[in-house]
């Protein structure tokens, strides 16, 4: 029997994972699809929200800013981007008072560095203003960093500290077995663990329900995206809220950490989580940016994406205990999830280390080698490991310049890709303007030569999705 | 850093034909700089015949014309440094590269970019729905088929009429997939006439005009694709859907001219064509910088641009040489019907004929090709000129004499200038 199994392998399952991977504990990370961040967490605006929206005496608002807080030392740790870019809501003429309001809440949630700017200064920060646009509420602690990178580097240094992710673990039942649980996945394969955490997103729900436990209740908002190239990535040097509405926080503009421009994302209730992107979606998206900023170079569109948010019923965040002995939940995550994650991961940790009597890990060590770590070298360095190991100075990826070297250590670093999806989250080969076009042939044989996949074995992002479908010639 | 006399970027048809070009006028020093572990770019996935009609009167399968200027450059003894990817260039010609040897910089007498150009992905349409595997640019599934020899899937629907997804059809359908139609939200084919007839026709696959893809479904690999027709702006007509089951859409909806490089040197570039604005000797706007090929514009025939490549590496040659000529230029401008004309700068008072390349807006019939050199008028006969198919007239010296500009139009009937 190990000491805890984490249901989930998003940016909450990897924090929890990571934070208590500080003790001597047996850790599993079970995950169904075959990658990590596979649901919100890699379809997400990237946004290390202030924490001036979410309701004052709040698990949103206290985990919101402490894990704000905390992520200067987070991605320094795990070699995540991290960019504190600031914020701004912008607000038009007779909103100047729901402005104030946000003011107010934002200082009772003790977030610092809040101010009202007017038209002038907001003018000389983001050039391309709509004209409506009279006033702004100034969060400098707000920033942007790449969720998929962030989620990744998390599971990543969780398992540099031993702890195991087991993919395409889709947890069918849980029996209480010995005064712990007897997790079965769909393929059979069984894990036995003393605590279950529950971070399935989602899947929180279903996944309560397994245990018999009917507390959580979770409803499913969809996020649609429009992502544009890095030649308009420096249209906007801001996140750029509405102020927030009853659905939500609105459609944002923000540069985005890798330096494109990220439009979205709207809010479509769902009575099944569905990542479709609906044809309507563009001219909402379109509509609504409009509000922020004028002369959108919406011609640099490069992909548009869709993720489904995890909503609880009661409007806040799901942590502790759940109906069942040795369950807890961490379920609800909506935004500002990805901002809190390394928060509520903290908290998790130090609730079940101590329920557990564990002692802490001696050997824990907090860093990773940071993603895109051989592109920050300098020349002088990269050469000299390329003359060590030449694949590095062999590109695959024209758009983004990734090398054979960078794919190859996607394929081996923990946790190692084994999808086109899993290797493009990780290194941007197949990110850029081409979108795949000339690398993917090259990524996909890659990966047939390093795991033995037979060309039909080869998927997108697991599961059925398979590219070649045809057969050989 | 090395010295290099003429060095080019890209070793696919453009690159092999300046290259061999510059060599046959004398310059020996030549380097090629080609990305992918051969030379021929994407010559080597064309294993289709139709290659060398008009520059060799006979019809050659892509590796076949890839192999002739390959034998050329080897005979030659000009080396083309493979798996060599040039990460940056300046205006005073020095190239930075990467390859498994490390990363090095090459100073050049003169710089020849032939990069090529890429295909338009499915992101940037705005396609409503899922992203599911089974999504494929053509050029990306011809290479999956000829060269790795994988078929993508059995139920395939084609977004575009672009040369590659026609002929992609064609193969598809040879090796026993179902290709269900062919869908062009324009009201005319992007492609030849000749693969219109020969890849679609020929194997009974509808073309769709006026149509496109609405919306994509199917969570781990297509699906269905719903199509709509569309109206005169492109809008789909709501009521017009119609769904089609299917595992594998290819996309065919234009290429791009790769010329980051170009930007980064900060060559002007031309808007319209996405490539660098070049003069007859396809010198672009930076002295000893010339370009040719697709990346200059995208070309429907690689005999075309091997032409081009010729004259981009002779006058390469004779820069380094200190012979190029650089008479005085005129502008050429787009007029009726017409959306660029290539080269952008014609010299005035040149010694030999000036060709000029440039696509139409709409097709027609019997079409009239007015020139207008500055007085002078010439006229040109076309029995039938579509957006798919480049055009080009010659003008003489007599002609250009004392024009001040160049205007080309299109028309059905004549006009006077």
């Amino acid at each position: 029997m190990i000491d805890i199994a984490i249901i989930g392998a998003g940016v909450i399952g990897a924090f929890c994972a990571r934070e208590l991977s500080r003790y001597r504990l047996n850790i599993a990370v079970l995950e169904q699809e075959e990658d990590v961040c596979g649901g919100a967490s890699g379809a997400n605006s990237g946004i290390v929200h202030a924490g001036f929206d979410a309701l004052p005496q709040t698990r949103k608002s206290f985990f919101n800013v402490a894990g704000n807080r905390m992520m200067e030392t987070v991605c320094a740790e795990l070699g995540v981007p991290f960019r504190r870019t600031g914020s701004l809501v912008l607000a038009g003429v007779g909103e100047e008072e729901r402005l104030r309001a946000l003011l107010v809440r934002g200082a009772s949630n003790r977030v610092t560095g809040l101010r009202i700017i007017g038209r002038e200064e907001l003018a000389a920060m983001e050039p391309h203003l709509a004209d409506r646009v009279q006033s702004a509420l100034w969060a400098p602690t707000g920033g942007i960093v790449c969720p998929h990178l962030l989620t990744i580097a998390a599971m990543g240094n969780a398992m540099d500290n031993g702890v195991q992710l087991h993919c395409g673990f889709r947890v069918v039942s849980a029996e209480p077995v010995y005064g712990g649980w007897l997790l079965t996945a769909e393929t059979g394969e069984t894990v036995h663990a003393r605590i279950v955490v529950n971070c399935a997103g989602t899947g929180a729900q279903k996944v309560a329900e397994l245990f018999k436990d009917n507390s959580v209740r979770i409803g499913f908002r969809k996020g649609e995206y429009m992502l544009l190239d890095k030649e308009a990535g420096g249209f906007a040097s801001h996140t750029l809220f509405t102020l927030p509405d009853q659905n939500g926080k609105g459609v944002l503009i923000s540069p985005t950490a890798d330096g494109n421009l990220l439009i979205g994302p709207t809010a479509v209730q769902q009575t099944q989580p569905d990542t479709a992107v609906r044809r309507e979606a563009f001219s909402e998206l379109t509509a609504k940016a409009g509000l922020l900023l004028c002369d959108i170079p919406f011609s640099a569109v490069i992909t548009s994406f869709a993720g489904v948010r995890a909503c609880s019923s009661g409007g806040d965040f799901i942590i502790g205990d759940g109906a069942v002995p040795g369950l807890y939940h961490v379920a609800g995550i909506e935004s500002p999830g990805l901002t809190s994650a390394p928060a509520i991961g903290a908290q998790v940790a130090a609730v079940l280390a101590e329920r557990l009597g564990a002692q802490a890990n001696p050997d824990f060590n907090p860093h990773r080698r940071p993603a895109h770590w051989f592109q920050a070298l300098s020349e002088d360095e990269r050469n000299s490991i390329i003359r060590q190991n030449p694949a590095y100075g062999q590109m695959v990826c024209r758009c983004e310049q990734i090398t054979v070297g960078e794919i190859l250590d996607a394929l081996h670093d923990n946790p190692p890709a084994h999808t086109l999806d899993g290797v493009k989250l990780r290194t941007r080969a197949g990110m850029g303007r081409c979108q795949g076009g000339f690398c993917q042939p090259t990524v996909f044989n890659m990966l047939m030569q390093t795991f033995g996949y037979r060309a039909q074995q080869v998927t997108k992002k697991g599961g059925g999705s398979c590219i070649i479908t045809g057969g050989e010639l | 850093m090395t010295d290099r006399r003429i060095a080019i970027v890209g070793g696919g048809p453009a690159g092999l034909a300046a290259a061999v070009a510059a060599y046959d006028a004398g310059e020996h020093d030549v380097v090629i700089l080609e990305r992918d572990p051969v030379p021929g770019g994407v010559l080597s996935q064309c294993i289709h015949n139709g290659f060398g009609l008009t520059r060799f009167g006979v019809s050659m399968t892509g590796p076949e014309y890839r192999d002739r200027f390959v034998t050329a450059v080897r005979q030659r003894g000009i080396p083309v440094l493979t798996d060599t990817f040039v990460t940056g260039l300046t205006q005073d010609r020095i190239l930075n590269c990467t390859n498994r040897e490390g990363i090095f910089s090459l100073r050049a007498g003169a710089v020849i970019l032939a990069m090529g150009c890429r295909e338009r992905p499915r992101g940037a349409l705005n396609i409503a729905g899922t992203r599911p595997a089974g999504l494929f640019s053509a050029g990306t599934a011809q290479k999956y088929v000829n060269i790795y020899g994988h078929l993508p899937g059995k139920r395939v629907v084609i977004l575009g009429s672009g040369d590659i997804g026609l002929i992609m059809a064609r193969r598809l359908t040879l090796e026993g997939a179902t290709v269900l139609c062919v869908c062009e939200i324009m009201d005319h084919p992007g492609g030849l006439r000749r693969n219109i007839v020969q890849c679609l026709d020929d194997f009974g696959i509808p073309l769709l005009l006026s149509h496109t893809i609405v919306e994509i479904r199917g969570r781990e690999r297509v699906e269905s694709v719903i199509t709509a027709q569309v109206d005169c702006t492109r809008t789909p007509i709501p009521g017009t859907e119609t769904e089609w089951s299917c595992d594998t859409v290819l996309f065919s909806v234009g290429l791009i001219p790769e010329n980051e490089l170009t930007r980064q040197a900060g060559i002007p570039m031309d808007p319209r064509t996405r490539g660098a604005t070049v003069d007859g000797n396809r010198q672009t706007g930076v002295p000893g910088i010339f370009a040719c090929g697709n990346v200059l514009h995208v070309h429907d025939l690689v005999d075309f641009v091997s032409l081009e490549a010729e004259t981009a590496g002779k006058a390469a040659a004779a820069f380094v040489q200190g012979k190029l000529l650089s008479g005085n230029c005129i502008p050429s401008a787009a007029g009726e019907n017409v959306s660029y004309v290539l080269p952008q700068q014609v010299e005035q008072t040149p010694s030999e004929p000036q060709t000029l390349y440039f696509r139409v807006r709409q097709s027609l019939r019997d079409a009239v090709i007015t020139v207008r050199c500055g007085e002078k008028t010439r006229r040109f006969r076309r029995t039938a000129v579509s957006p798919g198919e480049m055009e080009h007239v010659t003008l003489t010296p007599a002609d250009l004499e004392g024009a001040s500009d160049i205007r080309i139009s299109v028309t059905s009937r004549e006009v006077s200038p």
